[in-house]
């Protein structure tokens, strides 16, 4: 069976980052696995968690009283999940839905935000590993919402 | 690329008869057509006609399937204005004027060997079915296939048909997005410059084609070259107003050229200068 540590190395998150670094964050870490449906978080919860996406989807999504749910982007291996846990009041801006059995990494974010105020380097590493993903989100957001093909609403 | 300006009949619009239409999205029509008396007309992947609806007006279509031995030229077209609606309009039987092909190619002969990403926005994918079409049918001849295809929601995808089956399809990796969706969608959901962060290429031998809406252009080439794909080896569809359709008119003029005689298709690095520009 393989370990925790060498499942957590593999993820593209974790590429490159230093053996002290790297135990801190796999410390706070566990396997976990949900199914087709399943809600990993919901939207005003306490976002006690992040996630390392190893194999399946997710879907963040915003629901809406009387309609479907909407869905703002999806998420699959290799991506991240959960930034919530970085920035106070700490509460989940979206619901996390598994669009198929989906196994993840979850990280104790309690623990995490302790260790980055004990150890401010490794604050700032992980800082620089989740600020380009939050760049990239941000920016598909607003391609998203200029509507870049044009076509009519 | 191969500029093919007809040397005869260029002015001329030629009877053509629609004889197949199917409705791909709201307000976008495939028409399949065939010169009055028989035969098919000439294209290249890339290349576009001028349609001319009679006593309405003409407009330049690109060619979305080459006349072959699988039928006729397709032209898809999306109504956007009073040419476009009364092309949208047309029946199987209607005749209506041809002129063309116009236009230079995509470079597929330079593709060769090399792995090809075809990345396509909203109504883009019709001048790139082709080119996909031609990679399948010349596998062997080609590296990895990756199509990355975005649209505005599920409602404005084309060619679901051909979409269903190259997601079958062993010989390409089909990649698509829309920017909206509700539940039911169940694929995927944001912006297309995520599918090509997906992408994995050695950049020394890559080529990307693209064609959609400027604005999609620009951002899918900035996330081309943010990914390591050489602005050289990235060739664009320039969509412009072309009137005259060789190069006399200035209608279609982009810079130093002019999108129907140099164009429509560019290789970046050659237009990248101009791609910024407001109102050029």
């Amino acid at each position: 069976m393989e370990k925790l540590d060498q499942i957590i190395a593999r993820h593209p998150f974790m590429k490159g980052m230093k053996a002290d670094h790297f135990q801190a964050v796999a410390g706070c870490g566990r396997n976990v696995v949900f199914s087709e449906g399943d809600y990993i978080f919901h939207e005003g919860e306490s976002a006690d968690h992040f996630y390392l996406l190893r194999h399946g989807r997710v879907a963040l999504e915003v629901s809406v009283p009387g309609r479907l749910a909407i869905q703002i982007q999806t998420l699959e291996k290799g991506d991240i999940v959960g930034a919530s846990w970085l920035v106070p009041p700490y509460r989940w801006a979206w619901d996390a839905k598994a669009l198929e059995t989906t196994r993840l990494v979850e990280f104790d974010a309690i623990c995490m935000r302790e260790k980055c105020d004990a150890d401010h380097d490794f604050g700032y590493e992980l800082m620089k590993r989740f600020a380009p993903a939050l760049g990239r989100r941000l920016q598909a957001a607003r391609l998203q919402l200029l509507n870049i093909y044009g076509t009519a609403d | 690329m191969s500029g093919s300006v007809p040397e005869k009949n260029s002015l001329t619009p030629q009877i053509s008869r629609v004889v197949g239409r199917r409705v791909e999205a709201e307000n976008v029509v495939t028409l399949w057509l065939e010169p009055e008396g028989g035969g098919a007309w000439p294209g290249s992947p890339g290349q576009f006609n001028m349609l001319y609806v009679f006593g309405i007006g003409e407009v330049p279509v690109s060619v979305s399937q080459c006349a072959s031995d699988d039928g006729p030229i397709w032209h898809t077209v999306r109504a956007v204005g009073p040419v476009s609606a009364a092309l949208c309009r047309l029946q199987v039987g209607s005749t209506l004027g041809v002129r063309g092909p116009f236009g230079n190619a995509w470079p597929l002969d330079t593709a060769e060997n090399k792995d090809v990403l075809v990345v396509a926005g909203g109504l883009g994918l019709a001048p790139l079915r082709p080119v996909v079409r031609h990679l399948l049918k010349h596998r062997q001849s080609y590296g990895r296939v990756a199509v990355l295809y975005g649209c505005r929601s599920r409602d404005a995808i084309i060619f679901s048909d051909d979409l269903k089956a190259w997601t079958q399809d062993d010989e390409l990796e089909l990649l698509v997005t829309v920017d909206r969706a509700d539940q039911t969608w169940g694929g995927r959901v944001g912006a297309i410059t995520n599918l090509i962060e997906t992408q994995r290429f050695d950049p020394r031998s890559v080529m990307a084609m693209v064609c959609g809406p400027s604005l999609m252009m620009r951002f899918v080439v900035a996330a081309l070259a943010s990914a390591g794909c050489p602005e050289s080896s990235i060739f664009v569809s320039m969509e412009r107003n072309m009137k005259c359709a060789i190069g006399q008119c200035g209608r279609c003029q982009y810079g130093p050229h002019f999108v129907c005689r140099d164009g429509p298709i560019f290789r970046y690095d050659k237009i990248e200068p101009l791609f910024r520009i407001a109102d050029i």
